[in-house]
Order: structure tokens, then C-alpha cells, then sequence
């Protein structure tokens, strides 16, 4: 096996832009990826994320802006001199090789000789758990197989970078699962920087040290899984990652880092880094930070409502609660603390801490 | 009574349904097409006496020898010259932009509607003694004497490739428009310059394609009349043009029908084989 961390490479983009015509698929976009680093670029369709993992990867040559490898400039050089391993989204292997050859043709193409490509290959196959089906086609293979076999032939060169255009889109549920596990220790034992591009923002979240959010081709925020869940820039970053509800309510008074809100007839105590009295104030408070409060329980905001829907999700419920200023807020309850049976009508009263809620841009996007 | 004739009848009745609306284009072709082939291959074995007599001619009649293997000659010349330009052209459309594929592929199959007969004398016109290509090199000064272009092989060759190439294109192209454009990026990213793309992927997976423009031109251009009639100018004969001096102009309708049997037996015979290695339907686009 590879020594770890003795390869991996560093990547950052200065003002990565490219325009179609009159379209910019990619606006102005810079972030830089450390070496070892597992980065997903994740976005809707049509964020330019797919566009941007291109023109890492060359196959795209950008409008403006540079792409450095270590500190150098490797914007001119063509996909074929940029060493960079990709898994292409439905993997792209080459129907009329096997395995072993489809993983012996980077190596080829470098001029490695035999002995030493055959050592490469088993090894690679190996690592990807292959090894017996170096002789069959790709056609004769699994989804899942395919997926390991292309993965497999992205690594095989030892490559500067791995990139990934959604490699887990085309396979069922329970088989992404289990390959974003593979994919994630793949990645700790091998200690290569990855690049990953999707629109599934919990594979995003699962598998990356480092998750930048793109929306109409303008990188909108970048960072740690948890530290884009729990405190998005904008109202777009929040509805993207998992389920929020969105309050707009108005600063009424600040203290340091505290601040009383108020929608309708309801006060709302909230942490806040900025802010005057008088301003609007976009929150976004998560379904589970939410909680039910028992009889006499109190909590720094308190709502009362109804309970308009419910569904149950096995390990937990979700409810909407129709409330009077704040209108529906969904919440989540895992189901062993579910002191009842959810029932519509049922009135609840629901609690959560000043600092359960961000604060949001509203960039429009929900 | 209403009810039994909307209720769907038996799956049996069904098909004989259909069979029974293909019936008369099938009889019209075995009355006006398959019946006289039977013929004229019956008279190959009974003219001018019953038995195999004019097949033994092909051991020992130099004619028909020579024309044999000047067809086969031609033959291969031509679809080879025919596979090398129509394989560059397919691969050009195949990469071209989805409206520039659209012009490409007019300009490819407009040829096809024009005659045959018009397209040999308008390579005449162009090819002669005072034909514009030889007047426009020698007021170039390229050549100082005319060059024999035509009425001749050469001019038996430019005529069918020209004829060929749209038989050539259509097959590759539908072959390589099935590969997959990600293969040739993947092959890119893993290190191959664009000519060992080329090489290791792109030509292994339009072979199919290939293999099956050469069959289709070659047993068209085994059967080629007007084109060698009017470019050759009579002095080189191929099988076709041999078959109808035999019963047209010396009447030996035997040797003719001989020769024409070999002719189908000979095309039959290739398209087994090549059955056997390639799927026909799929790449004549029947289906997959």
C-alpha cells in the first residue's frame, strides 16, 4: 500500500470564471484546497460546480482567473499533462478493455513497463477489492463494480489529484451508502487530495473535510460540514443543507452579543454579531433544535401552536406546528422522546436557546 | 355479435391478419424479382447443354478470368480509397457540432440523389483529354501532355469511389456516434495524448463501423455497371459489364448466367461470413 500523505497536493483557484456567451457559468470563483484535503464542490444543477471540476481537470478552459497546483500556474496545461486521476459521472470505462487493461492504460501511456504495471494494477485492484475480476469487461460488472473499477483506474497512476463528477449519482441508495464509507477511508488510507463535485448535500456532508456551496456559478460559502450546517452565510446555504425554518423578524434592542427580535406580538431572544435596533433580521432555525417543552419547562423563547401535519420517519417525527407570529415551524423529535402520539390539533409548546437559530442574508434563493 | 368483434382475437388470427397485408407486395416481388433470378441462374446450368459445363469455364476461359480478377481488383482499390476518405468524413461529422452535422451530412447524401449515369458523364467532362482538370494543370504547368484519367481504370476508380463514399460514411458514422464522448475525455485525463485517444479508443470502438462500410462497399462495387461501362470505355471489363457483352452482344446466355450466379453466390457467401463475426442488423441500423 501507497505511503499516505507523501504525495498529496494543494489546489486553489484565483477568480475562476467562464462565460458561454453571454451566460457565466462560473462567477469569479476562489478557494484553495489543502493537500490531503477531501473537498466537495456542491450546488444545484446548473451551479457550475460540474463546470469548475472540468476546467481543474482541463477539459475546460476558463475565461479569466488562474488554477495553481502548489503554488504553480496550471491553467495552460492540457488534461493530459496535469497528472490528475477522475471518475467521470457513469465512470466512462472503456468497453472494449477488461478491467486489468482499462487500468493499465494511464500506465501505458506513461511508458511503464510491464512487470512493474502488472504489480500496479493487482495492487490497485486489491485496494478497491477487485482483484478477482481483473479479466472481465466492464459490461459484465455491477454498478457498484463499475464505480470501484473507474475509481481504481483514477488511482492507479498515482495521480497529483482525484477528481470526482458525481460518482455515486448513478447507484441505489443503499449502494451509495455503502461506497461513501469506502470512498471516505479510500480516501484516510490513501491521504491523496480529493475533489468531489455533487447536488447531494448529505454525500456532500458525509465524505468532506471541506464543502463549498455554489449557486448560479458564484461561490456562495465554503467550509467545515458542521459549521455550514449550523451557521449558513445565506437563506440559500440554509434551505440547501437539510430542512429549515426561515423567520423574519426586526431587532428591537442589542446587548453585546444578544438581541431581542420581534415578529407580530411575539419577542424572540437571539445571539447575534450584528445589528441595530430598527434592522430586519433573517434567522434560520433547524427542525431539531427545536424542543418540546413539559409543563412548566421554560426555555429563553417559548412558542405556542398546533400541530397541522405530521409524518413519522421511523426514527423520529416530523411535525409542522402552526404558531401565530411565526407561522408553520417544522420540527423534528426523535421518536423515544415523543412523549405522545402526534396527533393533528394536538397544541404544543415548543423552546430553543438564543443561540439555536442563525442569522441569514436573504440572498432570495430559498 | 357487437361484442365478439371488439373482444381481441385469438393472438394466431392476429398475425395472419398482418401476413395477409404484406401478401401482394410478396407476390409482386417473387413474380417480377425472385422468379426471373431463378431463371436466368437456371440457364447457367442449361445452356447450351444441361450441366456444369459453363462453370467449368472458369477454370479455363481466360475472358472471364480476366474478368473476375479485374473486379476484384477494382473491387478492393475502390473501397479501400472509399473506406480511407468516408472513415475521415464520418470522423469529422461525428465530432462536428450537432448543426454543422446537419450540413455535413446533406452535403454527403445529395450525391446519392443525383444519377448515376449523369455523375459517369460529368466525370468525362471533367477527367478527358480537354476535361478541366487536365487543361487547368496544364495551363498551371504542372504537366506538359494530358493525362490519361480517364477510359481507363484510374477513371473506372475516381467514378466509383466517388459513388461510394455516402455508403462508406453511413455506417461508421452511426458507429462512432455511439461512442460515448466521455471515453475520449477519460482517455485524456488519464495521460493519452489525442492520437493515442485516437489509436487505443476511439478507431478500436468505430471498427465495427469499418469493418461493415468495407463489406457494403465491396459487394456493391463487385456489382457496378454504368460507372465501368461509361469510364472505361469499354476496354476494361468488369464481371457486370462482361455478363451483358455475353448475352447482349455475343448471346451466350449461358455464360452470362454463369457468371452472374458466381457474382450472387460470391456476395451470399461474404455476407455469411461476415454475419458470423458482427451483428449485421445492428450496424445496417436495424434495431440494436
Amino acid at each position: 500500500m501507497r505511503a499516505p500523505m507523501g504525495a498529496a497536493h494543494a489546489l486553489s483557484l484565483h477568480g475562476l470564471t467562464k462565460r458561454y456567451g453571454s451566460f457565466v457559468a462560473v462567477d469569479d470563483v476562489s478557494l484553495d484546497v489543502g493537500q490531503g484535503q477531501f473537498l466537495t464542490l456542491l450546488g444545484p444543477s446548473g451551479s457550475g460546480k460540474t463546470t469548475i471540476l472540468m476546467a481543474i481537470a482541463g477539459f475546460v478552459a476558463p475565461s479569466a482567473g488562474a488554477i495553481l497546483l502548489d503554488g504553480r500556474d496550471i491553467t495552460p496545461v492540457p488534461p493530459e499533462k496535469r497528472d490528475f486521476g477522475m471518475v467521470f459521472q457513469g465512470y466512462a470505462l472503456f468497453p472494449h478493455m477488461t478491467v486489468a487493461e482499462n487500468l493499465a492504460f494511464p500506465l501505458r501511456v506513461r511508458g511503464m513497463d510491464r512487470a512493474e504495471r502488472d504489480a500496479k494494477i493487482r495492487a490497485t485492484l486489491d485496494l478497491v477489492q477487485l482483484s478477482q475480476f481483473a479479466e472481465r469487461r466492464p459490461s459484465q460488472l455491477s454498478g457498484g463494480q463499475q464505480q470501484r473499477v473507474a475509481l481504481a483506474r483514477a488511482l492507479v497512476f498515482d495521480p497529483n489529484l482525484l477528481l470526482l463528477d458525481e460518482p455515486l449519482s448513478a447507484l441505489d441508495k443503499k449502494l451509495r451508502a455503502e461506497l461513501q464509507d469506502e470512498l471516505k477511508s479510500l480516501h484516510r488510507r490513501i491521504g491523496r487530495t480529493f475533489i468531489n463535485v455533487t447536488h447531494d448535500q448529505e454525500e456532500a456532508m458525509s465524505l468532506s473535510d471541506t464543502v463549498a456551496i455554489l449557486n448560479h456559478g458564484k461561490l456562495i460559502q465554503i467550509g467545515a460540514p458542521d459549521a455550514l450546517y449550523d451557521r449558513p452565510r445565506t437563506r440559500f446555504v440554509a434551505g440547501f443543507l437539510g430542512k429549515s425554518n426561515m423567520i423574519a423578524a426586526r431587532i428591537v434592542e442589542r446587548q453585546g452579543s444578544t438581541a431581542r427580535v420581534s415578529l407580530g406580538g411575539t419577542t424572540l431572544i437571539q445571539r447575534v454579531d450584528a445589528g441595530a435596533p430598527g434592522d430586519a433580521l433573517l434567522l434560520s432555525l433547524r427542525p431539531e433544535r427545536i424542543a418540546l417543552l413539559a409543563e412548566g419547562e421554560l426555555a429563553e423563547n417559548m412558542v405556542e401552536g398546533r400541530v397541522s401535519a405530521w409524518s413519522y420517519l421511523g426514527a423520529g417525527h416530523s411535525l409542522t406546528v402552526e404558531t401565530a407570529d411565526l407561522g408553520p415551524l417544522r420540527i423534528t423529535l426523535p421518536t423515544w422522546r415523543a412523549p405522545f402520539a402526534p396527533a393533528e390539533g394536538l397544541v404544543l409548546r415548543l423552546g430553543w436557546p438564543a443561540d439555536a437559530a442563525a442569522a441569514v442574508e436573504d440572498d432570495g434563493d430559498a | 355479435m357487437r361484442s365478439a368483434i371488439l373482444a381481441a382475437p385469438p393472438r394466431r388470427f392476429t398475425n395472419a391478419g398482418w401476413y395477409a397485408l404484406i401478401l401482394p407486395a410478396f407476390l409482386l416481388m417473387t413474380a417480377i424479382y425472385i422468379v426471373p433470378i431463378l431463371q436466368v441462374l437456371a440457364i447457367s446450368v442449361t445452356e447450351p447443354t444441361t450441366g456444369f459445363d459453363n462453370y467449368e469455364r472458369l477454370l479455363t476461359n481466360a475472358g472471364v478470368q480476366r474478368a473476375i480478377v479485374t473486379t476484384l481488383r477494382i473491387g478492393l482499390i475502390t473501397t479501400a480509397i472509399a473506406l480511407l476518405l468516408g472513415y475521415v468524413l464520418a470522423y469529422v461529422i461525428a465530432l462536428a457540432s450537432p448543426n454543422a452535422q446537419r450540413w455535413w451530412l446533406l452535403c454527403v447524401l445529395v450525391p446519392l440523389w443525383i444519377s448515376v449515369l449523369v455523375r459517369a458523364f460529368a466525370w468525362v467532362t471533367l477527367l478527358r483529354r480537354q476535361g478541366l482538370v487536365n487543361q487547368g494543370l496544364m495551363s498551371a504547368g504542372v504537366i506538359d501532355a494530358p493525362l490519361a484519367l480517364v477510359w481507363n481504370e484510374l477513371g473506372i476508380v475516381i467514378g466509383m469511389v466517388h459513388y461510394m463514399v455516402p455508403y462508406a460514411v453511413l455506417p461508421m458514422l452511426a458507429s462512432m456516434r455511439e461512442i460515448d464522448p466521455r471515453l475520449l475525455a477519460a482517455a485524456r485525463g488519464l495521460g493519452a495524448s489525442r492520437f493515442t485517444v485516437f489509436r487505443r479508443v476511439f478507431f478500436p470502438l468505430s471498427a465495427p463501423g469499418l469493418a461493415a462500410s468495407g463489406v457494403l462497399v465491396f459487394i456493391f462495387s463487385l456489382g457496378f455497371y454504368i460507372t465501368p461501362a461509361i469510364l472505361g470505355g469499354g476496354r476494361t471489363l468488369m464481371a457486370a459489364e462482361w455478363i451483358k457483352m455475353q448475352i447482349l452482344d455475343i448471346v451466350r446466355w449461358g455464360m452470362g448466367a454463369m457468371l452472374a450466379t458466381v457474382l450472387v453466390i460470391a456476395i451470399l457467401t461474404t455476407l455469411a461470413v461476415f454475419s458470423r463475426v458482427v451483428n449485421l442488423k445492428r450496424l445496417f441500423g436495424a434495431g440494436t
